[in-house]
């Protein structure tokens, strides 16, 4: 099974129903594949924090919620994080293709690459870094139950060799 | 028109429908005037207004309506064309333009240069109302009424009322508002 399938079938699994975007190369399949699903609504955004508000909302009426984006992302999102799902105590799956990463042919990448780990680290957001499709298969349902139970964010960092 | 008396009246005419309020002194004002389960208000998050009513006008069938402001929208205008693309039917986003940032001491926005009508319209909004704030009745009944999205730009006077800061915790704030939508 490849990374995307993998990732998807965990989707399914944890229920998740409603889903925000920003590609990335690494998550062309896996957005064509949540957008092909009828019973996902998929929402592409123009920035990743407008689609966390977007999320804050849907969780509030009743979905379960994820997004899919690169690390880059992450950056654009801090205070929303912070000001919205950590003070409200919201869920959500946040689906990162985390660029930077080893591997990497872009030098560009590489600071934010970097930064990810610490930036969910001062948010004291948890994540999980599958490093195979077996070990996603295996870890990404336990993150929406982290997520559901604590009422916080849950990062899935997918590193370049991870596809 | 300054904005408080904007919100009473608009907040008037209100029954079942769910409010997402902006932070700062505009959820203040909502909450002074009347505090309400249906009431979602923001106290953090600042441009997301319009975004979080969007993902609550897709998860559910009841009417949201949405007070932004000239400096939220103009921080986050991305928002205007995915809610254009996503078409919710129930979603009715007010933004009340007074020009500045009221709620950290009134510097001045572009919405003094760009009419934010104008920038909704050239998006592809279909249904907009504009109110100019000198309104001697306001008929918002007919905006209520209206099929969404709709985008209301709504001018309102610089400045905030003298109201206390919301005395509610952020998590009971959200918990009373699921249970408003579970209903």
């Amino acid at each position: 099974m490849d990374g995307s399938q993998a990732v998807y079938n965990t989707l399914k699994q944890s229920e998740i129903n409603f889903v925000v975007s920003l590609p990335c190369v690494n998550l062309d399949k896996l957005m064509k594949m949540v957008e092909a699903d009828e019973d996902i609504i998929h929402v592409p955004v123009t920035r990743e924090e407008e689609g966390f508000g977007i999320c804050a909302g849907a969780f509030m009426g009743g979905k379960k919620p994820a997004i899919l984006m690169q690390n880059s992302g992450l950056g654009n999102s801090v205070n929303a994080l912070a000001s919205l799902f950590e003070l409200y105590k919201l869920p959500i799956l946040m689906i990162i293709s985390h660029r930077g990463t080893d591997g990497e042919f872009m030098s560009a990448q590489i600071p934010m690459g970097n930064a990810t780990p610490k930036v969910l680290d001062a948010l004291q957001i948890p994540y999980l870094n599958p490093k195979t499709p077996d070990e996603a298969l295996k870890l990404i349902p336990k993150a929406w139950n982290i997520a559901e139970t604590n009422g916080t964010p849950v990062g899935i960092l997918l590193s370049i060799k991870f596809w | 028109m300054e904005r408080i008396d904007t919100i009473r009246k608009i907040s008037e005419e209100l029954t079942s429908e769910l409010v997402v309020c902006n932070i700062g002194f505009p959820s203040r004002e909502l909450h002074y005037l009347k505090d309400s389960s249906t009431h979602f208000y923001m106290l953090g998050s600042m441009g997301l207004a319009s975004s979080i009513g969007l993902g609550i006008a897709m998860s559910t069938k009841r009417k949201v309506v949405i007070f932004d402001g000239d400096g939220s929208i103009l921080m986050n205008l991305g928002s205007l064309v995915t809610i254009f693309n996503q078409n919710p039917d129930n979603l009715i986003l007010i933004v009340l333009d007074n020009e500045c940032y009221g709620s950290t001491g009134s510097q001045c926005s572009y919405a003094s240069t760009v009419n934010l009508g104008n920038v909704a319209e050239a998006v592809g909004f279909k249904n907009n109302f504009f109110f100019d704030g000198n309104e001697k009745e306001l008929k918002f009944k007919e905006v209520l009424n209206t099929c969404g999205p709709v985008f209301v730009h709504f001018k309102v006077k610089p400045g905030n009322a003298n109201v206390p800061v919301i005395p509610l915790e952020a998590v009971d704030i959200k918990d009373r508002f699921m249970d408003e939508i579970k209903k």
